[in-house]
């Protein structure tokens, strides 16, 4: 059991420029808990404080939202490849 | 030293100008900002009576949305390679009288609006506007590549201005695209991909590529810029209606953030002193068959919740909008609401319009005119209320989703009782003969 994850530019300053990982979590909860280990800096810029998946990140299994598979609750199937992915948004409203 | 610049709007962080769209620190989206002190400045001259300076300083200016050039992020000493934008604000008092019903068709007729960018040039839809403001900044950047995902309406705008400023274009689209759309990007001579998936796959796709390239992605590294092209159709709407704000803006939303830019912009003449601060409702519109926003409006969601595209209504069909939080918000803090309306209830909105105001629009257009129907009858939206509908982009772009709605007439004879006999056996004919009849005393 294996997947991949591919860490986008955008953060790989919080991994000493690492841009792909192997690695055997079986779903994203586990997925979060390598990452946090192996690189301690990235943990806040994956998720808020209350440990849910920041709002302008992404993640795709195999070119799949991994919200339409199931979110956190999908099992992670050997060879799975993960991407993270900014969520581009314009800006808001200059009041609020 | 320019007078605006990035900021990340979660943390606050200055970015400069620079192709970016999120922040490092916190991976939340950029916004430009600006030094609206600056701005007042070179708007009113220090004159006495601010408002009135301003007001007259901007409509001294040539009819096109460069008018209002200090509220952009624009390089300095640019010029405009194209006059866009200042399209007609219409009154639509036929369409009214049919949305608001018979009761209240008189009140209506007065104070309902078409913002109709179905005839935005070069390419017929509201993109023109967004696109001149991301180009305008390529040639600061060192780009001599532009690119964008697009549902069609982009691709349109990014292919045709590349063209018009001599850059190079990729266009990346889904392969399911109206022929028109694909056709109308092609012709400009942009490289054009099509991908096997839907747009929310297309998207994600480019922001993978303008990682590893020094393309200018519209809509991916220079969004913060191309957003704020859309205030523009905030700026031309207060102007237009007589320097003052309507009380009702009815707009279509895709990716959900022109609507989020059509509040920013009525705040910022708010700010700025040009309008008198009021309320304004801002109401969402999309099809039932991706309607992630009004779905989370409806449901009292802060989030959307990401939903698979199907309907006729493909230049807002993005599954998960990159704006949907903030379009949300919009819409809750103004006292707003979204609605979304089925494919037929589209395409008979596209005709009522058609048929009552002579405006022909694209299925965003029906989307819209058919939730503003909805919204009246839930009485969100009042007769006595100036309204102002947003008509993003033209019909002829998607008429194959009226095909089989009209049927060829069999031709007939070049002669006068080949017509009266027509005449005679078609309703509405028979109708105009008996008038004519009438009309010669017989």
């Amino acid at each position: 059991m294996g997947i991949t994850v591919q860490i986008p530019t955008a953060l790989r300053r919080h991994t000493a420029g690492v841009s792909t990982i192997a690695c055997a979590a079986t779903n994203l909860g586990e997925l979060f808990s390598v990452l946090d280990e192996k690189f301690p800096d990235l943990k806040p810029h994956l998720r808020d404080e209350a440990g849910q998946v920041r709002r302008f990140l992404n993640i795709y299994v195999n070119e799949e939202d991994i919200r339409f598979l199931g979110g956190p609750g999908y099992s992670f199937q050997d060879g799975d490849e993960v991407l993270l992915v900014p969520s581009i948004a314009g800006g808001t409203s200059s009041s609020s | 030293m320019a007078h605006y610049e990035l900021r990340c709007r979660e943390c606050g962080r200055s970015w400069g100008n620079q192709p970016r769209s999120i922040c490092d620190e916190c991976f939340s989206p950029l916004e430009v900002t600006y030094d609206y002190d600056w701005i007042r400045y070179l708007l009113g001259e220090g004159s006495i009576d601010q408002q009135r300076s301003s007001r007259e300083h901007i409509a001294k200016r040539p009819p096109n949305m460069w008018r209002y050039a200090e509220l952009l992020p624009l390089p300095a000493g640019f010029e405009p390679p194209l006059p866009i934008g200042f399209t007609p604000l219409l009154q639509a008092p036929r369409l009214a009288a049919r949305l608001a019903g018979t009761n209240d068709a008189k009140t209506a007729a007065h104070n309902l609006y078409l913002k109709n960018d179905a005839v935005c040039l070069p390419t017929l839809s509201f993109k023109d506007r967004v696109v001149a403001v991301a180009l305008a900044q390529t040639h600061a950047f060192g780009f001599d590549t532009v690119a964008c995902s697009s549902t069609g309406n982009l691709a349109n705008a990014v292919a045709a201005h590349a063209a018009r400023l001599g850059l190079k274009a990729w266009i990346f689209i889904p392969s399911d695209l109206e022929p028109a759309k694909i056709l109308g990007t092609q012709v400009f001579g942009a490289n054009v991909v099509r991908i096997a998936g839907n747009y929310d796959q297309v998207n994600r796709l480019c922001s993978q590529i303008a990682e590893d390239r020094h393309w200018g992605f519209v809509n991916v590294n220079l969004r913060p810029y191309y957003a704020e092209g859309s205030k523009t159709v905030g700026f031309e709407i207060a102007e237009q209606l007589g320097w003052r704000l309507p009380d009702n803006v009815v707009v279509p939303m895709a990716g959900g953030s022109l609507i989020v830019k059509i509040k920013k912009a009525f705040e910022e003449l708010t700010k700025l002193g040009l309008v008198e601060e009021k309320p304004v409702k801002f109401f969402g519109a999309q099809a039932t068959g991706c309607s992630p926003i009004s779905t989370a409006v409806k449901t009292g969601s802060a989030e959307v919740e990401p939903q698979k595209p199907a309907t006729i209504a493909r230049s807002l069909a993005i599954g998960n909008p990159a704006d949907g939080h903030y379009a949300i918000k919009a819409i809750k803090h103004s006292g707003g609401w979204s609605e979304d309306v089925s494919d037929p209830e589209v395409i008979d909105s596209i005709r009522l319009l058609a048929e009552t105001e002579g405006i022909f629009a694209e299925t965003a257009g029906g989307v819209t005119v058919g939730t503003a129907g909805k919204l009246y009858r839930q009485d969100r939206i009042l007769p006595e209320e100036t309204t102002v509908l947003c008509i993003t982009g033209n019909g002829l772009k998607t008429t194959d989703v009226l095909a089989g709605v009209y049927e060829m007439e069999r031709p007939i004879a070049p002669k006068l009782a080949e017509f009266e006999n027509y005449l005679e056996q078609s309703v509405d004919g028979a109708e105009v003969a008996r008038e004519a009849a009438r009309a010669v005393g017989v």
